[in-house]
């Protein structure tokens, strides 16, 4: 019964394709048993939208007159530093990039209202971005100074570029320490008060096809409410894990580096995020569509919330040292209950990623296939798996004798 | 006849002029009014601002307030104060374990969250803790 990826976009063209979210999968395959829907159901489409630090955007902003090179020179977009170390008028922006005034976190928890993540929302909202260059000047790029407003719609290219997206799952935080502290998953209060999780669960892409058989490099997914595709593997990608029987990462594993034009996408599906005293960073939408060529592909899909487990790790101490030590592993199913139980103490638990957008990730990107006007894709090379003995290093830290 | 109690929560605004005098005191002593303040602050151009809980028959309330009103007072009810601007809010649900009063709520199986601004005590911790920023204080 196996399908092609070509016969599949064949039926999306004749509008005859038969399209689920990973959450309608879970139900109709227990109804129907997983070869039925194996041979009845052709995309199953996922979502996650949550904070990912490591996004940014790059730019082309078209050359002044006289000309200036800002490679090598200072680049400032809403005051927030862009990276210029290319040609004459490219530029990065990262999500986390703050303004060279913010008093970041001299009066512990720092607000961290505006940063990266802000200006790439509202450069893709359509607002005008202020901004001013400093450089040293050449015989070709005479200039030393600009000033100016930009906007999207003028831009060569705004690029989104994100070398770390969508991991496939994810530590739950909770401090065991006896004072309230602030982190990159929220506002963690002392004693085990609190445990904050980041995942669709089983929603989330790379949980529904946990070998990567039919997501790679060059698929083509829902990013930022645009297109999008998938550049490589993220960075600390780590697919050779802990997993559980059935193939499902009990830690974070696998990521994706992602690329689209940041003209098509929307400031709602792009989010400038502030994480109190922690720093600025971006909330984005990813949706990935899974063919399904066969039934061990569709079993991958049904996965549920009970089966994906992740660890509780203390960020108050072994997070931040580097300690192996987990207090318990958790599934998804306990964690979405609103509680769960550490050390015989019962914990409030609460999402840094969103899953009512998450389903509205994987609903939008259903729609997309169903109205013909978005065909899959066949990876061009594979993400690393388990056999590639990739694995996520720590640093060896080398001290240097001065 | 049973007199129903009534409590509410209320946010006022003292103007200079008043911040020096012993209001609360009257609403206990001519009205018969319980109070519990939940926050009181002076900004530095010392305007005061007390969010306060009050009880008591309806008809003293009324009085109370009408009192207050006379004395100068400018008088909100707390739920107009801490907004959640629907366009910014994400709908993540972070803010669910921070809130003391439990304001925040999720709506099953969907998981969308719910304000209940009549839970709100206006404390103000969910403002920044909020990732996108999509709650608003409004004194």
């Amino acid at each position: 019964m196996a399908k092609t990826v070509a016969e599949i976009n064949e039926k999306i063209k004749a509008g005859k394709a038969v399209v689920v979210t990973a959450e309608e999968i879970i139900e109709i395959a227990r109804e129907k048993g997983t070869k039925k829907a194996a041979q009845e159901i052709d995309v199953v489409t996922t979502g996650t939208f949550g904070p990912m630090c490591s996004s940014g955007a790059y730019f082309n902003i078209g050359h002044s007159k006289p000309k200036i090179k800002l490679g090598g020179g200072k680049t400032y977009l809403n005051d927030v530093p862009a990276y210029a170390a290319f040609a004459a008028v490219d530029l990065f922006l990262g999500a986390n990039a703050l303004p060279d005034d913010d008093p970041r976190n001299r009066n512990h928890p720092g607000e961290f209202n505006y940063g990266g993540g802000h200006v790439i929302e509202e450069l893709v909202a359509g607002k005008d971005i202020r901004l001013i260059a400093t450089a040293y000047g050449t015989d070709c790029y005479p200039r030393k100074r600009l000033a100016t407003w930009i906007n999207i719609k003028d831009l060569n290219e705004a690029v989104l570029f994100n070398m770390r997206n969508a991991y496939q799952n994810y530590n739950v935080a909770i401090n065991g320490s006896n004072k309230t502290i602030y982190t990159y998953l929220g506002i963690l209060k002392p004693n085990l008060g609190n445990a904050n999780f980041c995942s669709a669960g089983q929603l989330s892409p790379l949980l529904n096809d946990p070998y990567y058989k039919t997501i790679g490099i060059g698929t083509k997914i829902f990013l930022g409410g645009g297109t999008g595709l998938i550049a490589w593997q993220g960075t600390q990608h780590d697919p050779a894990g802990l997993r559980t029987p059935s193939g499902v990462p009990k830690r974070g594993a696998g990521t994706l580096a992602v690329i689209g034009d940041l003209k098509q996408m929307s400031p709602k599906w792009l989010v400038g995020t502030s994480m109190l005293g922690y720093g600025v960073t971006l909330t984005v939408g990813v949706g990935i569509p899974i063919p399904i060529l066969s039934e061990e592909i569709l079993q991958y899909t049904t996965v549920t919330d009970a089966d994906i487990l992740a660890p509780v790790i203390d960020y108050s101490d072994a997070y931040p040292q580097r300690k192996p030590d987990i207090l318990a592993e958790v599934s998804y199913a306990e964690l979405k209950s609103g509680q769960i139980k550490i050390q015989s103490k019962k914990v409030p638990t609460a999402s840094l990623s969103s899953y009512p957008k998450a389903v509205e990730i994987a609903n939008t990107l259903k729609q997309w296939i169903l109205s013909g006007q978005f065909l899959l894709t066949e990876p061009v090379a594979p993400l690393p798996g388990v056999e590639s003995g990739i694995s996520f290093k720590p640093l060896n830290e080398r001290p240097i004798e001065e | 006849m049973i007199v129903m109690a009534t409590t509410k929560r209320i946010v006022l605004h003292f103007p200079k002029r008043l911040a020096d005098r012993a209001i609360v005191y009257h609403l206990v002593k001519d009205f018969d009014l319980q109070f519990n303040i939940l926050k009181a602050s002076i900004t530095p151009e010392e305007e005061g601002l007390m969010v306060l809980e009050l009880t008591g028959k309806q008809a003293d309330y009324d009085k109370g307030i009408q009192y207050l009103t006379e004395t100068g007072v400018r008088i909100q009810s707390l739920g107009q104060n801490v907004l959640r601007n629907e366009e910014r809010c994400t709908q993540c649900g972070v803010c669910i374990t921070l809130c003391p009063t439990g304001a925040f709520e999720l709506e099953r199986p969907a998981r969308r969250v719910v304000f209940q601004d009549e839970k709100c005590l206006a404390c103000g911790l969910c403002i920044k803790a909020c990732p996108p920023r999509a709650m608003e204080l409004h004194f």
